[in-house]
């Protein structure tokens, strides 16, 4: 049967037909949908949600020792978290074939960097693939897994957000049912203590060598033959865009299967054309090793490694050519910049702590990120998942030695508190720190778009487990400074900032526990907050257009310069108050309206 | 092979962009072309201006559309059709709802709504202007808007041969497929 899949479902599918038996992840764009995709198949495959890539990693690492095929999805600065255990799992390889899904984002969408994850592969000395559709990335998954098994290697399957989201056709197959190897305790294979590690790094040399003579025989690596004054070397969605350009003008290497490279094809390739190029998205990952060996080719000089690929760059930078297009005056038009959703319980925090001078506002990954743009202005830094935590405990450190009158605060969320933020905090407690920890827990991992957590009281397959309560968790590590407030409250949410500020010298915490306006409330969350069931409305005749409401940054709230009015959303709007607490003259009240 | 035809369905987060594409890359399979649809998820999403780029024919490479290289662009929202009208071939149509969407910024006073958004369009490309809106809110549901989008695509794209009522079947949930399959009809009658 053939069906239009995005990439992701592809990776998902492929899974299923490989016999994957267990597949662990953490959300993160552009690889999300894949587990979410295969927690369905709950008969034939264990899908679980980590707290983070790490952990992830870890628990696939433990299913293929125990002898099943495994599997572990995350986005590319995911590997970063991961790459501590995938390092060393490199030396001891595996048991039941296990493949490392790195979903890389070019062009940044939803991330904080564009690293290219191929060099992990290299990095590593592990096998890498890379495909540059939906049925390459279905069928590269059962390949995948027969590389594995038979060179003992794990195996990084390089996506890109292009190859995550875009639907293109795949014929669908069968399951192949792979039988569970029996569990062997094998000391000189999985006990990496520097004796047996000193071992392992030689089969691993070995092994390098093995996997180029499959590389240059493996049918993911292929010629087409053209014309051969242009030869194009390419991967991924690259080379789908050099194939919309030149068409069958030219003669292609293309390499599905890329660490290690097929050096003797690429000789051959490189031999037969008169000018060779090397297309490939972000870096020069495989023209580096090609110049290394001292074979000629253009690259980087013609095509930017910053940002994504598309045909039009390859057409302008090589052939000078582009399409003729309309010109016309567009300066007037404006962006659309993601904000908070109405009711969204992040903005009543913000909405306060962005108006307190001589704070820093170390900000953290996640829907709360948002908090820094106009008109809350209420972040100072993002650098990544749980960072928030222990940054502001070094600054504070240095503020305080310092003598500077500054009060670092770290704001983070429920999902990064599990991911991180942990570890971050035990920092700030044991060193004796005395930064503003607040935790905005939102009962749900919002941004990536509702996924369950260890805070959420259940797992991705539907099973109900245990909840663990932050605010337990908090007093358990000692901390004695400890509110959990409701963020739409904003007498309290100002009267816990200033009960923050005034503890001067140990750890402080604030839990603000309101559930995600987007969030399908569990039998639980409507027996704490109960339901949604009425709205604001505004009296537009109180109503004297100082626009204080609209300073909250609610999307409901709609401002009419020419009556000087403002109105509000019926649709958007959730009733959380936040905007009726700012109005000087109480022109906004709350109305009962049953939930649609 | 320059029989591939390039589709950009562009609005904002939530207008329903992504099911009318869905339906019409099914469709487009269903007849044997081959399909690539390429779209963003994640962040730009909430609220955010939103595309999905459809491709189609004897057989496709890239997913992405290029400046100036799409046949038709239909726009969910106006702002939208000026935003992406640099994507429009220089004789290829617009599809425009007749529909103002303000940007949170625009609602609170920070930015301005662009004037004459049709006009400057009818100026530079062959536009045709729908009111998607009131449209489905006369067949009695508003959320078929994007259905109604879809029909006049279809229309203005000659691909009226393809059987779209079992393609909205196999889409929609099985309550909405009627009023839906009713969308679908008034937006095709809407082009000529
Ligand atoms: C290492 C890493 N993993 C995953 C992500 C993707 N990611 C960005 S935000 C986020 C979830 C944040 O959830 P939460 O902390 O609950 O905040 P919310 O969005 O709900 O406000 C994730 C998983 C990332 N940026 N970095």
């Amino acid at each position: 049967m053939k069906k239009l899949l995005t990439g992701n479902e592809a990776v998902a599918r492929g899974a299923y037909e490989a016999g994957v038996v267990f597949a662990s992840a953490y959300p993160g764009t552009p690889s999300t949908e894949i587990l979410e995709n295969i927690a369905p198949y709950k008969k034939d495959i264990i899908a679980e949600w980590a707290p983070n890539e790490k952990v992830a990693l870890e628990s696939v690492i433990g299913a293929s020792i125990a002898g099943a095929r495994s599997l572990a999805i995350m986005k590319h600065v995911g590997v970063n978290v991961a790459a501590d255990p995938l390092f060393t799992f490199a030396y001891t390889g595996v048991t039941g074939g296990t493949i490392l899904v790195t979903a890389d984002e070019p062009g940044m969408h939803s991330s904080q960097n564009e690293q290219d994850n191929r060099y992990y592969a290299k990095f590593a000395k592990i096998a890498m693939v890379e495909p540059s559709n939906s049925q390459e990335a279905k069928d590269m998954m059962l390949e995948s897994m027969k590389i594995s098994e038979e060179y003992d290697t794990p195996v990084l399957f390089r996506m890109t957000t292009r190859i995550c989201h875009s639907k293109t056709i795949v014929e669908l197959g069968e399951r192949e049912e792979a039988i569970k190897k029996p569990y062997v305790k094998n000391l000189q294979k999985y006990d990496a203590v520097p004796s047996v590690a000193r071992e392992l790094h030689k089969k691993v040399e070995i092994r390098l060598i093995k996997l180029e003579e499959y590389s240059n025989n493996s049918p993911l690596n292929y010629f087409e033959w053209n014309d051969k004054k242009i030869g194009i070397i390419s991967s991924g969605i690259a080379f789908q865009h050099a194939k919309e350009v030149f068409k069958d003008t030219v003669s292609y290497l293309k390499l599905g299967y890329t660490y290690p490279l097929p050096f003797e094809k690429i000789k051959e390739f490189a031999d037969q054309v008169e000018t060779l190029y090397v297309i490939e998205e972000l870096e020069p990952f495989i023209e580096e090793q090609i110049k290394a060996r001292g074979i000629k080719c253009t690259g980087k000089e013609k095509l930017s490694n910053q940002g994504e690929l598309n045909p039009d760059i390859i057409s302008k930078s090589l052939l000078n050519k582009s399409h003729e297009m309309i010109e016309y005056d567009a300066s007037d038009i404006v962006t659309r910049p993601p904000t908070f959703c109405a009711g969204c319980p992040h903005r009543g925090l913000f909405y306060e702590l962005g108006q307190r001078k001589n704070i820093m506002i170390a900000g953290d990954i996640g829907c709360y990120g948002l908090s820094g743009f106009a008109p809350l202005n209420a972040k100072d830094t993002t650098i990544c998942m749980g960072a928030s935590v222990s940054m502001a405990h070094g600054a504070q450190k240095i503020f305080n030695r310092y003598n500077e009158n500054v009060r670092a605060v770290a704001t983070i969320g429920d999902s990064t508190f599990f991911h991180t933020g942990i570890n971050s905090m035990l920092d700030v407690i044991y060193n004796r720190g005395n930064s503003i920890t607040i935790i905005l827990d939102n009962r749900i991992t919002g941004m990536t778009g509702q996924q369950d957590h260890p805070g959420t009281g259940y797992t991705l397959q539907g099973m109900p487990t245990t909840a663990i309560d932050i605010a337990d968790l908090i007093k358990a590590m000692g901390v004695k400074n400890l509110r959990v407030i409701n963020p739409n409250d904003l007498n309290e949410v100002n009267e816990s900032i200033d009960w923050a500020l005034a503890i001067e010298d140990e750890p402080s915490v604030i839990i603000t526990r309101w559930p995600c306006a987007l969030k399908k409330y569990s039998s639980q969350d409507l027996e704490e907050f109960g339901p949604i069931d009425s709205k604001c409305i505004i009296d537009e005749d109180a109503c004297i257009g100082c626009k204080q409401c609209v300073k909250t940054g609610c999307p409901a709230l709609i401002y009419d310069p020419e009556k000087n009015k403002v109105d509000i959303d019926p649709i958007q709007c959730v009733g959380c108050e936040v905007c009726m607490q700012t109005c000087p003259v109480d022109a906004i009240s709350k109305v009962g309206v049953k939930n649609d | 092979m320059t029989d591939v035809k390039n589709i950009l369905l562009v609005g904002v987060g939530g207008q329903g962009t992504i099911l009318a594409s869905k339906i019409l890359s099914n469709g487009l399979l269903e007849h044997g072309y081959d399909v690539k649809m390429a779209e963003i998820h994640g962040m730009s999403q909430r609220g955010g201006s939103v595309v999905s780029q459809v491709r189609y024919g004897e057989e496709v490479f890239s997913p992405v559309i290029d400046k100036g290289n799409a046949d038709i662009i239909v726009a969910f929202e106006m702002m939208e059709a000026l935003r992406w009208l640099g994507h429009l071939k220089p004789n290829g149509k617009v599809i425009v709802n007749n529909y103002k969407l303000p940007s949170a910024r625009i609602n609170s006073g920070i930015d301005q709504y662009p004037e004459n958004v049709l006009d400057r369009i009818k100026e530079k490309a062959n536009i045709t202007i729908i009111d998607a809106a009131d449209i489905a809110a006369d067949l009695g549901n508003r959320r078929t808007m994007n259905v109604v989008l879809l029909g006049s695509l279809i229309q203005a794209m000659d691909l009226d041969n393809i059987d779209w009522n079992t393609v909205v079947k196999e889409n929609i949930k099985e309550k909405f497929v009627d009023i839906n399959i009713e969308a679908l009809q008034a937006g095709m009658n809407c082009i000529k």
